[in-house]
């Protein structure tokens, strides 16, 4: 009899036979019924599955039923039915956004061009801040001192966007004379980098305005916060590599270019591509606390468009959904694309 | 041996030290203005007098606050959402994050890719709301509709907290795990005598990030809650007429302090509690960031 070379069968040196694995049967058995496999582990092990289902159900119910929802950008909107019974009307919804020609389209393109600078010019202004905060911590010797003005400009991270936005709000209010508006407003009036009219309108009546006190206020709130994983790039430096520099004559520009710059980049690198990755990502409560109809021009993003037209008695939850899609399709590519490059470049996944 | 500064080290350490400090009073200085601007006179603050110091100094407007039930009810309300939403939200990740931890996991990957999902995709605000309003028969079958425990269980999970929660688990050395199930520990005695304690930094950095989430949250206690005495703080202050409307015009104002002043006043009572906490606690931030660095 001619043995087949089969991958269940061993071959035996000893006889030169092949034999039967004597453990394919179980394996066979596992391939079966796999199934019951998993339901004997699981109620083996009942304990740790058991608490994995709070998490899932809160998952499930807080972040995948939405998604569900979302799918009503595909159908007209009606309450009183779930989603699947809902008519279905295609792409319409997003054509009217895309192509539509009316003041919703025009709205939608305004939303999305402010969406996407909100975001580049927090990438030009916002985000090169926490580095350079960082570099100057760690010229302060003194552990105390250090430690102080840390902890000052860590604070604002800490406060609420209501308080937040409300002190903003105060600071550069209204006033019909220059002793009656905010005191920020009063400030540039003084030093004549605004005309008294414009500070007596207030600044966030003026659609000129909103992105500069957005990315300022952005930066009062998170530059000192930010800098924290930058510091700990710069102090995981050993002092042997100042030293050797020192001895080859480098000057405190040259330790900067040539020791300090080259360890942080590969931090630079991960928080640049992942700040690129939630580009489309704008915290949209502080949009929907900020801005008010006078500068929807400037300041109306995505999703704060989207709530105005869905929740707040605007053309309907379903073309609204279909702006939320566009934003999340495109901003979850983003993410992705960055995550990848993040990992081809440093070896470092963020998630 | 102290090596001598050079020219290029001193300027540079000098532009540090003034500009960090000036940042650093900037960060502080709307805080100092709402303080001083709280418990100033009508007058000066009325005419924008108060600079950085107080005028004129009244507490009538701190104490008229505290004479508001209204505020003392939404301040209990905040206490409320924050105590039970952390350990609420606690609970769920430090059960979840500790199974996923296990390399024994049956469709680990699955239920990894489950949670991180949610980082790269949230469906939004409309389409959130939308499933508010589909599963509001549930909230109102269990009795919580329009209540201050809807806002404890919705919305406040975070998956990037439980990764971090998994990723400490995950360091707590094998050997010891095995040492308790010798012993004969069962799998939730190994999880609250081994596991939590031998995770507390990071669990305490996570309780905190829930902890400010919640103090802080706003949007969703808003659209969800309709009756005024389950708003907390946070839409206590915002729906403040005062807030919107031009003290010029306000007329039948006949307290000896601004209008401005009790809204400064409300303000610096919701940040006093962080102010008092902050620095106890700012160090674990400061570890909770730094240890993002998060694997799959």
């Amino acid at each position: 009899m001619k043995a087949v070379a089969k991958d269940f069968l061993l071959y035996d040196e000893e006889t030169g036979l092949y034999r039967e694995d004597p453990e394919q049967a179980v394996r066979d058995d596992v391939e079966k019924h796999y199934w019951l496999h998993v339901g004997r582990t699981i109620a083996k092990d009942w304990r740790l599955y058991l608490m994995l289902v709070p998490m899932l159900l809160v998952f499930l119910f807080w972040r995948y039923f939405p998604m569900y929802e979302l799918l009503g950008c595909f159908k007209v909107p009606d309450n009183t039915i779930p989603v699947s019974q809902q008519m279905f009307t295609g792409f319409s919804y997003f054509r009217r956004l895309l192509v539509g020609g009316d003041s919703l389209s025009s709205s939608f393109w305004m939303a999305m061009r402010n969406t996407f600078l909100l975001s580049f010019y927090g990438l030009c202004f916002g985000f090169p801040m926490p580095i350079l905060l960082a570099l100057f911590f760690n010229e302060v010797r003194s552990n105390v001192a250090r430690s102080a003005l840390q902890v000052m400009t860590y604070l604002p991270k800490f406060m609420s966007t209501v308080v937040m936005t409300s002190l903003v709000m105060m600071l550069v209010k209204q006033g019909s004379s220059i002793s009656q508006m905010g005191i920020v407003s009063q400030l540039l009036v003084k030093m004549g980098l605004i005309s008294q009219e414009v500070g007596n309108a207030g600044l966030l009546n003026n659609p000129g305005f909103f992105r500069a006190i957005y990315q300022i206020s952005g930066i009062w709130e998170g530059a000192g916060y930010d800098s924290i994983v930058f510091f700990a790039a710069i102090i995981a430096i050993s002092p042997t590599s100042y030293e050797a520099a020192q001895i080859d004559g480098a000057n405190k520009w040259a330790q900067m270019r040539y020791v300090v710059l080259p360890s942080m980049l590969s931090t630079i690198v991960i928080m640049l591509i992942t700040r690129i990755g939630s580009l489309l990502n704008i915290g949209y409560e502080k949009v929907l606390l900020l801005y008010n109809t006078n500068t929807y021009v400037t300041a109306d993003v995505i999703s704060t468009l989207a709530y105005r037209t869905g929740l707040a008695g605007g053309a309907g939850t379903g073309v609204a959904s279909a702006a939320e899609m566009m934003n999340n399709v495109v901003g979850m590519l983003l993410v992705i694309g960055a995550n990848t490059i993040a990992r081809k470049a440093s070896n470092t996944s963020l998630y | 041996m102290k090596r001598k500064l050079e020219v290029s080290e001193l300027i540079f350490k000098i532009i540090s030290y003034v500009l960090l400090t000036v940042f650093a009073l900037l960060c502080l200085y709307p805080f100092v203005y709402a303080i001083s601007a709280s418990v100033s006179g009508r007058h000066v603050v009325e005419y924008n007098e108060v600079v950085l110091f107080p005028k004129a100094v009244q507490f009538d407007a701190f104490a008229s606050m505290f004479r508001n039930n209204m505020f003392w009810n939404s301040y209990s309300n905040t206490l409320f959402v924050t105590l039970y939403g952390t350990l609420w939200a606690m609970g769920v990740s430090i059960l979840g994050a500790y199974a996923l931890s296990k390399k024994r996991l049956l469709f680990r990957k699955t239920f990894n890719f489950f949670l991180v999902f949610t980082m790269w995709f949230s469906a939004g605000i409309v389409p959130q709301y939308l499933n508010y309003l589909a599963t509001q028969n549930v909230f109102r079958a269990v009795g919580i509709m329009d209540d201050k425990w809807l806002v404890v269980i919705a919305m406040g999970m975070a998956a990037m907290n439980i990764i971090l929660l998994r990723n400490a688990f995950e360091g707590v050395p094998s050997e010891i795990e095995e040492a308790a199930i010798v012993d004969g520990a069962s799998e939730f005695q190994v999880l609250s005598k081994v596991f939590i304690p031998m995770s507390k930094s990071t669990i305490a950095t996570v309780a905190l990030f829930f902890a400010i989430s919640r103090w802080n949250g706003y949007f969703w206690a808003r659209r969800m809650i309709s009756n005024q005495y389950e708003h907390p703080l946070q839409v206590f202050i915002r729906l403040q007429p005062e807030m919107y409307t031009d003290p010029d015009q306000m007329t039948g104002w006949s307290a000896n302090y601004a209008s401005d002043s009790a809204i400064y006043a409300l303000i610096v009572c919701s940040i006093i509690p962080i102010l008092i906490i902050y620095p106890f606690i700012q160090k674990y931030f400061a570890k909770g960031t730094n240890a993002g660095g998060v694997k799959e």
